[in-house]
């Protein structure tokens, strides 16, 4: 469910950000007495998370910094296996193996309360302790370390483009995330990771005097598992065609100067004729319609009613995985999870139940295969290793499962975008996320977007505006009759997707080839108040 | 640290770290607060918790350079520390051309959000109230997945300018779902108060329960437009999408629905229904709040909309300054005037059309119109000549709130709700007969 904006721990120093978090030794001994002490009162099963969060966040308007926020939290979680039943407490600004070792038996308590009213014990997949290892996202330059001036500064030029080229207002903004985690589990895992996120963005505003009509326009940038390095800008990161889209590199002035030019242009475009069209969809939108449509049905926790309260349910139930034919999509459609792809917003080398991360299929030529499961559950999908895709957005939430990167698997045979609008008799080409809702078991969706381009007899005839499309899942997949091959691969996503109660965040990538979707429904969403 | 902060106590730690500053302004803010929550699922609770936080921020000015700092610890070094940070911070912060100083001190209304009985809930108590609602969806043989989450928290503030303020309040949410164990079922039930005591889970539990019973074998209706009766949790959260847009300062800079062309707004013009008034009291009694704005402002009982006049927007204090208006701010409370007319008899006159229990997934199709997107759901029926027929399968719809208070049949008497779309805000609300509601397309979700 997107998007809950999260709370974030105190505001700090931007030099508390470049401290180094505790040693690791002291890490270790921290958490082996929450270990020790969780067992000693009875744990069959413990896990320690000692987390350091840090967030920077720098949000400007036209010519002016609106906020520099910099914040660090820290804390550690302790979760236990006691009288079959799960217990969680956290502490706070944990220094001692006392205060670990309090949070624990304070945890064990709980799982005892909680067994009583419980009918079920937990059944919890074996996984086999890796020892002491770590993990890093591979990054070339810390945006941690890169001056604030210099951060303005860009930010400043990107609002200073966009103004010369025609916006009215402009909003721009960097958020940065550290993520410095240590697990420890009794199944013998030490896992020191320290996970990189960036994400450059901005809205941009042009208003038609005449009319009082105003559209805008929102960067083409992805948040990203990385950090400075993805506004190195390389040519090679560039996608040309109707507009420049970016891969592993973002261009943030070169899209500023686009998108106020852009939201200009849409101010006068052609306003849809509702109807049904054949979809070109950019990865850049369609990261947003494979999470509402296919990521979060396919939550095992989903399927079986946990997040009916809130997120709600799934169509795609247990009998049709079982059935082993149930068509998701065409068989032009595989669609696979995966917490490994370098550079998403997924991607660690551990879960945070100290399971290793891996790639795995969901939907295969168009077959529901599997969904996506953690410890707890994955003995209900008859399997008996987890598939590693368990979060906690904090040190002071529990961990549950949450959504892996999941993408559409580009096409097999060569196909260019060039090639596969040539033959679109009637057609509209997306570019960009826009509004967006599904229902809670994700059958009807509702998209809008960024840029919509008509395509008549295999050619781009100009842009449109209020456009979107009402689709239901099953048959939106089953619409799909191409998808351009690996070079045209590109990662979408969120850092903010939300779930559970009380609600935790968590970032997510998406990709996919440009892919196209036969005879969709389009609305128009133009008004008159 | 333990949560019990009197005003006095907590006057005196704030004179004590406004005592460190030596900036040109100093502002300093207090928010104590803990939640307890538990979740339940398929009639098994599955998570609990809770979670204290005690956040001292302090805000330091030098001339318009503004720098911000918060602590958790609340030694006399590390309240010193805070005041110290917070002013290099400010050093280094590039000048805020919008930052027009502190305010004052103000003269606040009284408002009782604090009740004991929530403030002192008892584990049991909280335990209890859950065991209950679980027994009933056991005994009627339905599933219920639920959360309940109690709050309480005294927030504080307190300038060099001379101003102090102080609002400690209580609040508990309550949601229930209810699925027919063959999934062809939901319902729906929220309840939100200030006072624990208030709080019945089994009642909220057996609408939740009729309303899953009651939908089973929900049938097909052609999409389109028809007469709706919106329920106060379904009016409510589409009003939501308008009460977040009573800004000035996007009026003016003819980005919102209320902006015109060459720079003018819709303030002071009618646009939607005379029966329609909303308002704000930090006082009133069914909905407390908070009797001071963020940033200190004391909130007034404020129209915002009079007999479908656009008559207040907020105002940051920079916005107001330059346009030379009072700055009133953003309200922490919304209340709807309404009827009457209780919800049956709001059925009972309706020759055909749909009730509707809950809307979900909303989203802001265009801010221009306030054109939002979303599903009904947890209890969608059909109403010919005065009486529930039967269940029918949710709509999407595409509708303006702006639209629809156009639109409006009759309203019945407002009830205190709680936001199902992920603000968990609690407003009042009354349940609404709106003619010509868009429908856009069939979903096949219970």
């Amino acid at each position: 469910m997107l998007p809950t904006l999260p709370g974030f721990g105190r505001s700090v120093d931007p030099q508390v950000l470049l401290e180094p978090g505790l040693d690791v030794t002291l890490k270790k001994r921290l958490a082996n007495a929450g270990l020790n002490a969780a067992k000693a009162q009875g744990a069959s099963y413990a896990d320690v998370r000692i987390g350091r969060y840090l967030n920077q966040f720098i949000v400007t308007r036209e010519d002016k910094v609106q906020n520099i926020v910099n914040t660090e939290s820290y804390g550690v979680g302790v979760r236990v296996i006691a009288n079959g039943c799960w217990g969680f407490a956290a502490i706070g600004e944990a220094k001692t193996e006392a205060d670990v070792a309090r949070a624990a038996a304070k945890a064990v308590a709980m799982a005892k309360a909680n067994a009583e009213l419980a009918k079920e014990p937990v059944q919890l997949a074996p996984q086999k302790g890796f020892g002491e290892v770590s993990w890093k996202t591979p990054i070339t330059k810390n945006g941690f370390e890169v001056p604030i001036r210099e951060k303005v500064d860009l930010l400043m030029s990107v609002n200073g483009a966009a103004l010369k080229n025609g916006a009215n207002f402009v909003d721009s903004a960097l958020f940065m995330i550290n993520e410095q985690k240590y697990f420890a589990s009794t199944d013998g895992s030490y896992i020191d990771q320290d996970v990189h996120r960036i994400w450059p963005n901005f809205t941009i505003t042009a208003i038609d005097p005449k009319t009082g009509k105003f559209q805008t326009r929102d960067s083409l940038s992805a948040p990203v598992g990385m950090s400075y390095d993805y506004l190195q800008v390389n040519p090679s990161d560039k996608v040309t065609g109707i507009t420049t889209r970016y891969n592993q590199g973002y261009d943030m002035l070169e899209d500023a100067i686009a998108g106020a030019k852009q939201a200009k242009e849409k101010l006068a475009a052609k306003s849809v004729e509702a109807g049904k069209y054949d979809l070109i969809l950019d990865p850049s939108h369609t990261w947003l319609t494979i999470h509402e449509s296919v990521g979060h049905p396919l939550e095992l926790d989903r399927v079986l009613g946990y997040e009916a309260n809130l997120a709600g349910t799934s169509f795609a139930t247990l009998d049709k995985w079982k059935s082993k034919n149930f068509n998701y999509g065409s068989k032009e459609v595989t669609l696979f999870a995966d917490k490994t792809q370098k550079g998403s917003l997924g991607a660690v080398g551990y879960d945070d139940e100290g399971v290793s991360t891996k790639r795995w299929d969901l939907v295969k030529d168009g077959v529901l295969v599997n969904y996506q499961a953690i410890r707890d559950q994955v003995h209900i999908i008859g399997e008996n290793e987890s598939q590693g895709c368990c979060y906690a957005d904090s040190w002071g939430t529990v961990q549950f499962q949450r959504m892996a990167n999941v993408s559409l698997a580009p096409g097999k045979q060569k196909l260019s975008v060039q090639d596969m609008i040539k033959d679109v008799k009637k057609g509209i080409y997306i570019i960009g996320d826009g509004s967006y809702s599904i229902d809670q078991q994700r059958y009807n969706f509702q998209f809008g977007g960024q840029l919509f381009y008509e395509i008549r007899d295999g050619q781009i005839a100009g842009m449109l505006k209020d456009v979107a499309y009402q689709s239901n899942t099953q048959e939106f997949w089953n619409s799909c009759v191409a998808v351009c091959d690996e070079s045209d691969y590109r990662l979408g996503g969120s850092f903010f997707d939300g779930k559970g109660q009380p609600i935790q965040t968590n970032s997510v990538s998406h990709g996919s080839s440009t892919a196209r979707f036969n005879g969709v429904n389009v609305i128009n969403t133009a008004r008159k108040i | 640290m333990s949560i019990a902060a009197s005003e006095v106590e907590v006057k005196a730690l704030l004179q004590k770290v406004l005592g460190y500053s030596k900036a040109d302004e100093c502002e300093v803010n207090l928010l104590d607060e803990e939640w307890s929550n538990i979740r339940y699922a398929r009639n098994e609770v599955s998570t609990c918790g809770s979670l204290a936080n005690k956040t001292l921020t302090v805000r330091s000015a030098f001339g318009k350079r503004v720098g911000v700092a918060a602590i958790n610890e609340f030694d006399e070094a590390a309240l010193e520390k805070v005041v110290r940070r917070s002013e290099e911070l400010a050093r280094l912060a590039p000048e805020n051309p919008e930052y027009v100083g502190l305010v004052g001190p103000q003269t606040y209304l009284k408002a009782n959000g604090f009740f004991e009985s929530t403030a002192n809930v008892s584990p049991s108590a909280r335990a209890g109230a859950v065991v209950e609602s679980i027994r009933l969806c056991r005994d009627q043989k339905q599933l219920g997945a639920g959360y309940l989450e109690d709050r309480v928290s005294y927030a504080a503030l307190m300038n060099s300018k001379g101003l102090f303020a102080y609002y400690p309040s209580t609040q508990v949410n309550f949601s229930l779902t209810v699925r027919t164990p063959d999934g062809t079922g939901s319902g729906y039930a929220t309840r939100g108060y200030n006072d624990f005591n208030q709080l019945k889970t089994a009642p909220a539990t057996q609408v939740a329960v009729q309303k899953a019973m009651g939908s089973v074998g929900a049938r097909a209706l052609e999409p389109g437009k028809y007469t709706v009766i919106l329920e106060p949790l379904a009016a409510g959260v589409l009003l939501e999408h308008l009460f977040g847009a009573l800004d000035a300062r996007s009026a003016d800079e003819g980005r919102s629905f209320l902006s015109k062309p060459g720079g003018k707004t819709r303030l002071g013009e009618k646009l939607i229904d005379e029966r329609v008034t909303i308002y704000s009291d930090p006082t009133f009694a069914e909905l407390p709040a908070s009797p001071w704005s963020g940033d200190g402002r004391a909130q007034e009982k404020t129209a915002w909309i009079e007999k479908g006049v656009v008559k207040n927007v907020a105002y940051s204090r920079y916005w107001a300054q330059k346009k030379g208006v009072k700055a009133i701010p953003y309200p922490n409370n919304f209340i709807m005037l309404g009827g009457t007319a209780s919800l049956d008899e709001m059925i009972k006159s309706t020759q055909r059309g749909i009730l509707v229990t809950k809307l979900w997934y909303t989203r802001s199709v265009d801010p221009q119109t306030l054109l939002v997107t979303g599903l009904t759901r947890d209890g969608t029926f059909y109403i010919e000549n005065g009486r529930i027929k039967h269940p029918v399968k949710n709509f999407r719809f595409n509708e303006s709130p702006i639209i629809m208070l156009n639109n409006v049949e009759m309203l019945g008497k407002p009830e205190r709700m709680v936001s199902s779309e992920g603000s968990f805000a609690n407003y009042m609300i009354p349940p609404m007969k709106i003619r010509e509601f868009t429908f856009s397309s069939l979903s096949e979700a219970v």
